[in-house]
């Protein structure tokens, strides 16, 4: 369960959050809203990379003010722009990344990034350097590496913005059948089907919160 | 444009530990230049392509990379017949050449990140003189996988200005990128947390 309890956060006198109070337990949750209305500030609390000024974001009951690693090894995060999040120059050294940070053992790590090549059909690209790789190839490879490290949340930063259709097909696909609880920011309502809740913002706060058609169409009045 | 040269093919070349391919190439560095005849050199010239088979490199690839320092050496061995002998000549681009194709070698049967563990591992007993080899592994990785994409960002820059007419503004050239590098450091920055990276992190307990 994540917990946000009484948050606002500012950038400077930019005023991006504003007294947001959430719980969230669902399996699949969007976080929709327009451009600057604080939905990628929000999914950012999520995971600790970014501290409330005030307030406090809980996951699992451990808080990302105090306990930020573990909060990190709970939530994984997907970044909008995968040439952003891929660190390392061959695609199975990127994978391997977060599971050496884990400090897991060699041969552990070696048999995990395995399993998620093959599981995303990334085993033919195993040693392809990351800079070659194709958008939609480097998005799979960008949530690959954070699934690869089984987080029990995660949290995608607009997945499907910078793919083509076909890959965009794939994401949804892989989306639907993740195991975990994933907190989805997006622009894309195509994305949100089956979801069980989305909430969105405005301004820096939360507007609508609520089953999918509900806030949805809710979210199209307001952008009309 | 990629930095690494690292082909994979499954050879044991490829299998043998990163450190014993850097300390191989330390000591045929140190054995080439205690051979004083030329022509002692040939079979060890032979062994290296022999090597270049067994270890399946892609020879349009190899000569690639190798162009710019055959030049080099053909000027070596030119400079060395005109002022000094042409058998020193002979002697000295036999010793280069085998340690470049060595070198080269290497690199397309070892991953990077291998060679940086093993620099890694090398650096641990320099750490109470401050060394954090944790740092320098990751910061060399870094640069081999954001060099080519800020080569791609400078490029795209430069195409964007070109179609609204300003070809030869460097100013207007060079501002774009750096704000573009400081904001992929920001977003780098995050992407490493985010995977729980930890400067502090002792090496040994990664094993």
């Amino acid at each position: 369960m994540i917990e946000v309890v009484n948050v606002s956060h500012r950038f400077g006198e930019n005023t991006v959050l504003e007294g947001i109070d959430l719980t969230i337990r669902e399996r699949r949750v969007a976080i929709i809203g327009s451009n600057g209305s604080g939905k990628s500030t929000f999914a950012r609390l999520l995971n600790g990379l970014l501290i409330p000024e005030q307030g406090t974001v809980r996951v699992d009951g451990a808080d990302t003010r105090d306990d930020a690693k573990a909060v990190r090894r709970k939530v994984g995060f997907v970044f909008q722009d995968p040439d952003a999040q891929i660190v390392m120059p061959l695609v199975e050294e990127d994978i391997a990344f977060g599971l050496k940070n884990q400090k897991l053992g060699r041969q552990e790590i070696a048999r995990k990034v395995d399993e998620i090549l093959e599981r995303y059909q990334l085993s033919d690209l195993r040693h392809h350097h990351t800079h070659s790789l194709s958008g939609g190839e480097k998005q799979l490879l960008a949530l690959s590496s954070v699934l690869v490290m089984a987080p029990d949340y995660i949290v995608l930063d607009e997945p499907t913005t910078l793919l083509d259709l076909r890959n965009k097909r794939l994401m949804l696909g892989i989306l639907a059948a993740l195991p975990q609880t994933a907190i989805v920011v997006s622009h894309d309502l195509e994305l949100l089907t089956g979801f069980d809740r989305v909430i969105v913002f405005d301004r820096g706060r939360v507007v609508m919160d609520g089953p999918p058609d509900i806030a949805i169409g809710h979210y199209v009045e307001l952008m009309s | 444009m990629n930095l690494g040269l690292y082909v994979h093919r499954d050879t044991p070349l490829h299998r043998l530990p990163a450190g014993a391919k850097l300390a191989a190439l330390l000591a045929a560095g140190v054995i080439v230049f205690l051979i004083p005849d030329p022509l002692w050199l040939l079979p060890i010239l032979g062994a290296v392509f022999g090597l270049f088979v067994a270890g399946q490199v892609p020879i349009g690839q190899a000569a690639h990379q190798l162009r710019p320092a055959a030049i080099l050496i053909l000027l070596i061995f030119l400079v060395h017949g005109a002022f000094t002998s042409w058998a020193l000549g002979f002697l000295v681009v036999m010793r280069f050449a085998i340690l470049l194709l060595l070198a080269v070698l290497l690199t397309f049967t070892t991953r990077v990140s291998d060679m940086i563990e093993t620099l890694e591992r090398l650096l641990i007993p320099l750490t109470p003189l401050g060394v954090h080899p944790e740092k320098v592994s990751l910061t060399l990785s870094l640069a081999l996988r954001f060099i080519p994409l800020l080569f791609d960002r400078f490029t795209r820059i430069r195409e964007a200005q070109k179609a609204r007419g300003l070809d030869r503004n460097v100013f207007a050239l060079l501002m774009p990128l750096m704000i573009s590098t400081l904001r992929m450091a920001d977003s780098l920055t995050e992407a490493i947390e985010a995977r729980g990276y930890d400067p502090d992190r002792p090496v040994a307990k990664r094993r």
